[in-house]
């Protein structure tokens, strides 16, 4: 019955009980997408680097994957390297260069990134329709540059690639068949990006080119610590600087601290908000029913049953109000996910909100627990005001 | 009994030495001007208020004594409050105001709601279960009120001006039915300036300045 009176109570004041509703909805929801944005980037960057399994990878020593244009040479001699280790079962090779296509369907000129991949073993992009990179011509490319060329399935491309201002030429020239349409990993959304055959890339760029990679990605065995590996690649390859998952992650967490901090600041204000507010709200309740408190104490209910109900209230509230706010924050977050993927330069697969079960119940759990325990005091001390003075007192008003 | 108050600096003193013995099954009537500690009395015998001097007996307990959680048992089984403005709980229905001192009681659903019932036809608003107070007139709300006070079956009511809010007609409503609860058996003290109610009582008891002034039933109770 004290359900029932509690729900009755909030059903009494529908504007109010709405207002209140809706300020804990906002204060769960802001709290909410604090909690997957302060762990959002760091959960996107992981799964996005062991989207197909790579736990390693292998750039030029001092550099990052694709911070620069160094490459590594000898690139066969340092893949039968890393064979010699058994704990590496598939290293993926990839050269990074800028290509042009030349006499583009739709007219443009088209500047694409390229990537020069194995196609049994890449780890770059998932196919989206058609065939894997192979033989010496077979390419795939993404949506934005089939948007930007026009081309189709099928079309034959003519790429080219080094050019030379002085000499208004090209260091390679290849007519590639478009084989599929795929959608990768590490590029942002809108750059038109093309992968072909590693060696057929490596020829076009010429000299400076050949027998050279941008990177490595390598995939270790089950049960292997990919730092051990990671160890042993540096004491083998002197000339690189491997990188594991986790000691990326250590990297992202120094580089976006910061990110972290504002946010679990911000979650901490909403979290505060959303218990002002119920306390605020039970407070008004409180106070307008002092009477009906009194009377319900002067015909014999106990004051924890009293306390009980008006606690019931403010979890009611913060209940729904956490519940809207679960769904506000999750369309936020997609919004925001929205805008912030076209940031340039971002790839297209990173996310800043995560949603991550765990983290998401436990923070609105918090705003639960904040909500009722917001409610115990002002209820505690209406429950405990004499009763025949207060009788005496709302008579008289 | 004694009730003092402290005002500021002052001490204000609103029953002043009462002496009051109700037997069970009377039917007694306070009078008497206002402020002369009519319903402060009756705020002590209903153990919703403390004496600072003597001591309250009912049925062999002592009211004054008992700690909040004791006092609140108390009230929950032995008392019946019937107040001027009737303070229903305005959120539940007529029914439901009267199940609310069973269920705190632990009654069961099924038979609190008969008892419910029962008392609604008693009071003569069996038509009136689902209403809220606000869908009841004045007359109809007091009587509501009176059936929520006889709930837990309380071996004394207590009623402070249950006619103070009524107009003539409904007024004389709720003495007929404060007159046929004394007649089956229920012991009423009731605080009243409505001289058509005191007359209803068997005893009158005056008080004035926070004593009692004329009490005819004293002799005989003592």
């Amino acid at each position: 019955m004290r359900l029932a009176r509690a729900g009755a109570t909030l059903v009494r004041y529908p504007l109010r009980s709405a207002l209140a509703i809706a300020g804990v909805a906002v204060a769960a929801a802001l709290l909410l997408d604090m909690v997957m944005l302060s762990s959002g980037m760091r959960d996107s960057f992981r799964t996005m680097l062991l989207v197909r399994g790579f736990q390693l990878r292998i750039a030029p020593k001092g550099t990052l994957p694709f911070d620069s244009e160094a490459t590594i040479g000898d690139a066969t001699a340092i893949v039968t390297t890393l064979r010699q280790n058994r704990d590496i079962v598939a290293i993926s090779p990839v050269l990074g260069a800028q290509v042009h296509l030349l006499g583009a369907r739709s007219g443009a000129e088209v500047t694409s990134f390229a990537l020069g991949v194995d196609g049994a073993v890449e780890g770059d992009y998932e196919l989206e329709r058609g065939v894997q990179v192979g033989g010496t011509d077979r390419a795939v490319a993404n949506a934005a540059f089939l948007a930007a060329s026009g081309a189709r399935i099928g079309d034959t491309l003519d790429i080219v690639t080094g050019f030379d201002p002085q000499l208004r030429t090209y260091t390679g020239r290849r007519r590639l068949v478009l084989a599929g349409r795929a959608r990768f990993y590490y590029t942002a959304s809108r750059q038109p990006v093309l992968a072909l055959p590693l060696t057929t890339l490596q020829a076009m760029a010429g000299t400076a080119r050949r027998d050279r990679v941008s990177l490595f990605m390598a995939r270790v065995r089950d049960g292997v610590d990919p730092d051990v590996v990671r160890d042993w690649v540096d004491r083998t390859v002197p000339r690189v600087s491997a990188l594991s998952v986790a000691s990326a992650l250590k990297q992202v967490d120094a580089r976006m601290g910061y990110f972290r901090q504002l946010a679990f600041i911000l979650g901490g204000i909403s979290l505060a908000v959303g218990f002002l507010l119920v306390t605020t709200l039970v407070t008004v309740s409180v106070n307008e029913r002092i009477g009906e408190i009194a009377v319900m104490r002067a015909i014999g209910v106990s004051r924890a049953h009293v306390v009980q109900q008006i606690v019931v209230e403010g979890l009611a509230l913060t209940l729904l109000g956490t519940l809207v706010g679960l769904a506000i924050g999750i369309v936020t977050a997609r919004v925001l996910n929205g805008i912030l993927g076209d940031f340039p330069g971002l790839p297209a697969s990173f996310r800043f909100f995560v949603f991550r079960a765990r983290a998401a119940w436990a923070s609105l759990g918090l705003l639960v627990a904040a909500g009722m325990l917001a409610g115990i005091y002002p209820a505690w001390r209406a429950a405990s005001l004499p009763i025949a003075g207060t009788l005496r007192r709302e008579a008289v008003a | 009994m004694r009730r003092e108050y402290d005002i500021g600096e002052q001490r204000v003193a609103a029953v002043r030495g009462v002496d009051l013995v109700v037997t069970d099954g009377e039917y007694v009537a306070i009078v008497g001007p206002s402020g002369c500690g009519k319903s402060t009395m009756l705020n002590l015998l209903g153990a919703i208020d403390r004496p600072t001097g003597g001591s309250i007996e009912i049925r062999g307990q002592d009211v004054g004594a008992m700690r909040d959680d004791a006092a609140t048992a108390f009230r929950l089984r032995q008392i019946g409050f019937v107040f001027q403005r009737f303070y229903l709980m305005p959120t539940l229905t007529a029914r439901e105001n009267i199940e609310l001192p069973m269920a705190e009681a632990g009654v069961a659903s099924a038979p609190r709601a008969a008892r419910a019932r029962m008392l609604l036809d008693y009071v003569g608003l069996a038509a009136r279960e689902r209403h809220r107070p606000s869908q009841l007139s004045g007359g109809e709300q007091q009587r509501v009120a009176i059936a929520r006070a006889l709930a837990n079956q309380p071996s004394l009511l207590l009623a402070d001006e249950p006619t103070g809010e009524l107009d003539a007609r409904t007024g004389a409503d709720v003495i007929a039915l404060f007159a046929r609860l004394h007649a089956d058996g229920t012991t009423i003290v009731v605080v009243t300036h409505d001289e058509d109610l005191a007359h209803a009582a068997a005893r009158v008891v005056h008080m004035r300045d926070g004593r009692i002034v004329d009490d005819p039933g004293a002799g005989a109770a003592l």
